[in-house]
Parts: structure tokens; sequence; C-alpha cells
């Protein structure tokens, strides 16, 4: 009795064996490989992703909430002080990080969504379909983005929704091009064409015969995208045209502190206060960066030392 | 005829076509505009008469391809309209021509955006062969991370931190860079230090990484192997082998990055409030003032379209197998 349970059965190491590993452990192996840089990139990220979900309870006075004192020195109540009319910086750099990423994540998959779809589209009917999708990003992308979104700008005025279409849509190019690119190589594969002749239709060609198999890629894209419309959106705020006050935004407060650099001499803690929301958005670009960074050396086994 | 004369007729036409193409977009602006923005304009207490007298001096009374082709052919005559602003709702007409606004200023923008390149190039060339050259060196790994930061900060970070340092804490250089038609040549440079610097680290990084990615691209080739088991210096090896192979994609890069300065002199003339073309665009795109926009756009994407065709072209002379086919 006690022999069988115990005896060597090379069916049970197998097996054993074969049992694979959960998603979950996958990653925390792949994690572990981890460099620094991509382990800096991810804390960060983590770091801003709590911050933008929790932002109503973290931060300690409203995101338009207008106090006495304008341009309060840091310390006291106000830990950043307050801004030329009298708002919280701290505050305002915390409900930043919801407005700015949300609307950055939000323009982001709408560029997916349209220049993914379509790529795909483009990718798999071939033809003249193609040849005009192609066409029109090509001409879309012969004019600088930032120029063409203050074009868009101008006609379609400044509001949220119209910022994100807009970036969406020029960003979408991009994207296109990519899906496109890699689709195509997938799309001559024998299983297409066997889904194709059992009569399977676009949308199913697209979500489960193609788009698993150039997952990888697209993923790297997604962060890099991300990381260029938050800095297009973060460059527009400053500018004026994006994101309107009062919505707190962390372009727009550079702009509107941008006057106390001048006062560094007598009180650096006054000249940092436009520094910190700039400083913002460069960290998270650079742990997005790190990150990609990470992941595409993963996934295309690429690198340049020979 | 040579071959390559083709290719590049060839490319020129497309150049062409995506110009005219545009050119459609921008003009089709004012098409997307709401019916009443001539009202908006002129003011809520504009009479019939000056917003009809409005209309006819637009020509919004006839079909939009005849508008086009006026359009067109007064660009090509050098008449970029006239501005939006400056009109009120009596029907006095104070508005500048475009031409008058855009003019002074595209010279300062190409000013700042000349000074930046003449830095910038040089630079960008002499990090990015040296770092191949002593690839995964110290140095190599912190000239790699220094541009990999500054690619990611946005132009408007760099700025300050320049300002910050440079015009406040210790003041060498001004933080306003405000010239005028009468400022000296010397003050001049003076003025455009700090923002000229702002545009040569955002693209110093981008053209550094690309020469070097270019040139250890080149080096893993079987010819470059050759060459180093002959016994040559590494020097000798990739300014003699590999160098000339890699022009090609070399010269793509700082087109594509001399592109880039025009947008990137948007966001820095702002900061540095330089009377630039870019300020001009951002200004009128708060105003909403088309002509102004349709004007800078089509200055900056045609700049960005030449840039590009340069590049291409420089790509297929400097190819040596196009050169001699066989």
């Amino acid at each position: 009795m006690t022999d069988t349970s115990k005896a060597y059965s090379a069916a049970a190491e197998v097996g054993q064996i074969r049992e694979r590993r959960s998603r979950w452990k996958i990653m925390k192996i792949e994690l572990k490989k981890a460099p620094y840089s991509a382990w800096f990139g991810l804390i960060v990220i983590a770091c801003y992703c709590f911050v933008a979900i929790f932002a109503p309870l973290l931060a300690p006075h409203g995101e338009a909430e207008i106090f006495k004192i304008p341009f309060a020195p840091w310390g006291g109540e106000h830990v950043f002080g307050t801004d030329q009319i009298g708002r919280d910086i701290f505050s305002r750099l915390i409900y930043g990080a919801r407005n700015t990423m949300g609307i950055a994540l939000a323009t982001t998959l709408t560029s997916f969504a349209i220049g993914g779809g379509l790529g795909l589209a483009a990718a798999i009917t071939g033809g003249w379909t193609d040849q005009l999708l192609s066409r029109c990003v090509d001409v879309l992308m012969a004019i600088p983005g930032l120029i063409f979104a203050l074009m868009l700008l101008t006609i379609f005025g400044s509001s949220i929704l119209s910022l994100i279409m807009i970036i969406a849509v020029l960003d979408s190019t991009r994207v296109f091009r990519l899906t496109r690119s890699v689709a195509i190589s997938v799309v001559v594969m024998e299983y297409v064409e066997a889904a194709k002749l059992r009569g399977e239709k676009l949308p199913w060609i697209m979500r489960r015969e193609i788009l698993p198999n150039i997952m990888p890629p697209l993923v790297a894209e997604f962060g890099l995208r991300f990381s260029f419309v938050f800095l297009t959106i973060a460059a527009l705020s400053f500018l004026g045209l994006g994101i309107q006050p009062p919505t707190a935004d962390w372009g727009s407060m550079v702009r509107d502190n941008a006057s106390m650099i001048q006062f560094a001499k007598y009180d650096l803690t006054a000249a940092m206060t436009p520094m910190i929301p700039a400083g913002a958005i460069a960290l998270l670009t650079v742990a997005v960066n790190f990150v990609v960074d990470w992941f595409l050396h993963k996934t295309s086994g690429l690198n340049d030392e020979h | 005829m040579h071959p390559i004369l083709g290719t590049i007729i060839q490319r020129l036409l497309l150049g062409l076509i995506t110009l005219f193409f545009v050119s459609l977009i921008i003009f089709s602006a004012v098409e997307f505009l709401p019916g009443d923005f001539t009202q908006a304009i002129l003011g809520q207490a504009a009479t019939e008469e000056t917003v009809a007298a409005f209309r006819l001096e637009l020509g919004l009374d006839k079909p939009a391809y005849i508008r086009y082709f006026d359009w067109v052919g007064s660009l090509l005559q050098g008449d970029l309209g006239t501005s939006f602003s400056g009109r009120n709702s009596s029907g006095a007409d104070r508005s500048r021509d475009v031409v008058d606004l855009i003019a002074p200023r595209l010279w300062n923008t190409l000013f700042l955006a000349g000074m930046a390149a003449i830095i910038a190039v040089p630079l960008a060339l002499a990090l990015g062969i040296t770092a191949a050259l002593y690839r995964n060196s110290v140095y190599d790994r912190t000239v790699n991370a220094l541009t990999l930061t500054t690619i990611s900060f946005p132009e408007f970070f760099l700025a300050y931190v320049l300002i910050l340092f440079f015009a406040s804490l210790w003041p060498v250089f001004p933080s306003l860079a405000n010239v005028n038609a009468d400022t000296s040549l010397a003050e001049r440079i003076y003025k455009c230090v700090l923002p000229a610097l702002t545009l040569t680290l955002v693209i110093v990084a981008h053209m550094m990484r690309m020469t070097r990615a270019a040139l250890i691209n080149l080096l893993a080739s079987p010819y470059i192997e050759m060459s180093q088991l002959k016994g040559l210096s590494k020097a000798k090896v990739i300014l003699r082998h590999a160098l000339p192979n890699a022009w090609a994609p070399i010269a793509t890069v700082i087109a594509f990055n001399l592109a880039y300065l025009v947008v990137g002199v948007v966001v820095v003339e702002v900061v540095f409030v330089y009377p630039g073309i870019g300020q001009l665009m951002v200004d009128a795109v708060t105003t909403r003032d088309i002509p102004v926009v349709q004007a800078c756009a089509l200055i900056f994407a045609t700049t960005y379209i030449v840039l590009n065709l340069i590049a291409d072209i420089i790509g297929i002379i400097t190819n040596p197998r196009l050169l001699h086919p066989r």
C-alpha cells in the first residue's frame, strides 16, 4: 500500500513540470530579474497612480479653493505655499496628477482604438483600403503634431473633449503605421488564412487571430505614446491652450508660477514652486521610458552590444 | 538618365503632392469654423452691412474650390491675407497684413533655430562618434544616461532649470530674450544663449543616440571585422570604414531633428518671450485669428516637409550602391 504512493512515477514528475506557471508567477520571476532602472520606473508609476486615484483623500484642500494670501511662502498651512490667486499648490499638484494623467490615458486609449483598429483593418483587407489609409496617414504625418494640434484647437476651441479627440487622432497615425507593419507579417500566416476560409468576420480575425500575436510591440508603443501624449498635453497646457482653469494641471501650474523663479536668490523655495510640477512631468516620462526600455529588451531580445 | 536622378525627381514630386494636400488641409480650416464666426470677430454690435462686407472680403460668397485657388494664387505672390484682429463692429478696419506680422518674426525664429543647430549638430556628432568608439565604457554609459533623461524632459522644464541656474542664482545670461530689429548681432547672440541652449539640449540627445546606434549597427558587419583583424586602430576603423557608410542614416537624423526644432521652438519662444513666429502662432490661436494661424502652420509644415525631403535625397545620393548601379 505505502509502496505505491512513494514509488517513483515518471508520469507524476512530468505532470508536475507540465503544470503551467500562472501569469502572476511569470511576472514575479521576470520582476526579480528586472534591472534597477525598471524597478525605479515601476515604483514611480505606481506612486503616481496611487496619488491620482486617491487624490480627494490625500489633498488637504480643494482643487480650486481660494485662500486669502496669494503667493504664500512654503510651510505652515500650505506645504508648498499658494499660487497667484491663493490656491494651495500642494493640493493642486495632487489633483493635477489625476487630471493630467487621466486625460493623457484617455487620449492614448482613444488613439490606440483608432490607429490600432484601422491599422489592423488595413493589414487584413489590403488592396485599395490599405493604400487609401496609408496615404492619408502620410499626409497627416507631414505636418508637425504640435502645429497641427494648435491649428485644430483654433477651430474647435480648447475644451477637454476636443483636446482628447484632436491629440488622439493626430497620434493615431503613428499607432496605425506600427500596427499595420507588424500585423502585415502575421496576416499571411496559415491560421489567419484558415480563419478566413472558415468564414470568420473581420472583427474576429482582428481580435482573436492577429492581436494576441502582435501584443508585445503594441504594449511597448503604448508606453511610449503615453509619455509623448503626456508631454504634448503638458506643452499645450503650458502654452495656455490645453486644460483650462480652474482645473488643476501641471503644465498650466508651471506657467502660472514661472515668474517666481526670479526670486531664487532671496527665497529658493519660492523659485522651486514652478519647478515641482515641471519636475513631476519630467519624472513620470523618465519612469515610463525606463520601463518601456526594459520591456523592449525583454520582448525583442534587442541589444546593441556586439 | 542616371537612375539616381529618376529616384530624386520621384521624391521631389512626392514632396510636392504632400505639400498640395497639406495646403488643402490648412485651407479647409476656415471651412470648419462655425457659421457665425464673422459676428464673433466683429463683435455683437456689428451691423448687417458690416458683416456682409466682411464676408464679401473673405470671399465667402464664392464656392470653396475657387477660394482655394485664390488663396494659393495670392500665397505664391507672397500675399498671406489680412489678420482678423483689429476689426470692429463699426466697419473700421485697422487689421494688418499677415506678411508684415510674420516677416520680422520669421527672421528671428530662423536666427534662433540656426544658432541652436550650429551648436547642436557638431556636438551631437562628436558625442555620438566618441560614444560608439568607447562603447560600454563609463563615458558611453554616462552620456547615454544623460541623453535618455534629457529626451524625457519637457522643453519648458529644461528651459526653467537653465533660467534658475544661469539667470537667477548666477545671473550671467538674461532670462528674457526680447530682441528687436535694432538689436546688434553681438547682443542678439548674448540674449539668445539660453533659448538656443535649451533647444540644443533637446535635439542633441536624439541626434547623439541615433548617430551612435547607426555606427554600432555598422560595426557588426563583416567588412569591419575584417579591418579589425587587419590590425587597424579603433579610431581608423570608425572614421575610415564605418563613418562613410553611416552618413545616410546620420543625415536623416540631423534633418529630422532640425525639423523637430521647428516644433520645439514654439514652447521655447514662449518661455523666453522671444518675438518669433512660434509665439505669434500661440497668440493667434488664443484669439482665434485664423489667417495668421494658417500662415504660421503653412510655414512650419513646409519647413518640415522640405527638411525631410532633403534628408531623403541625401540618403539616396550618399548610398554608394545607388551611385554605381550594376
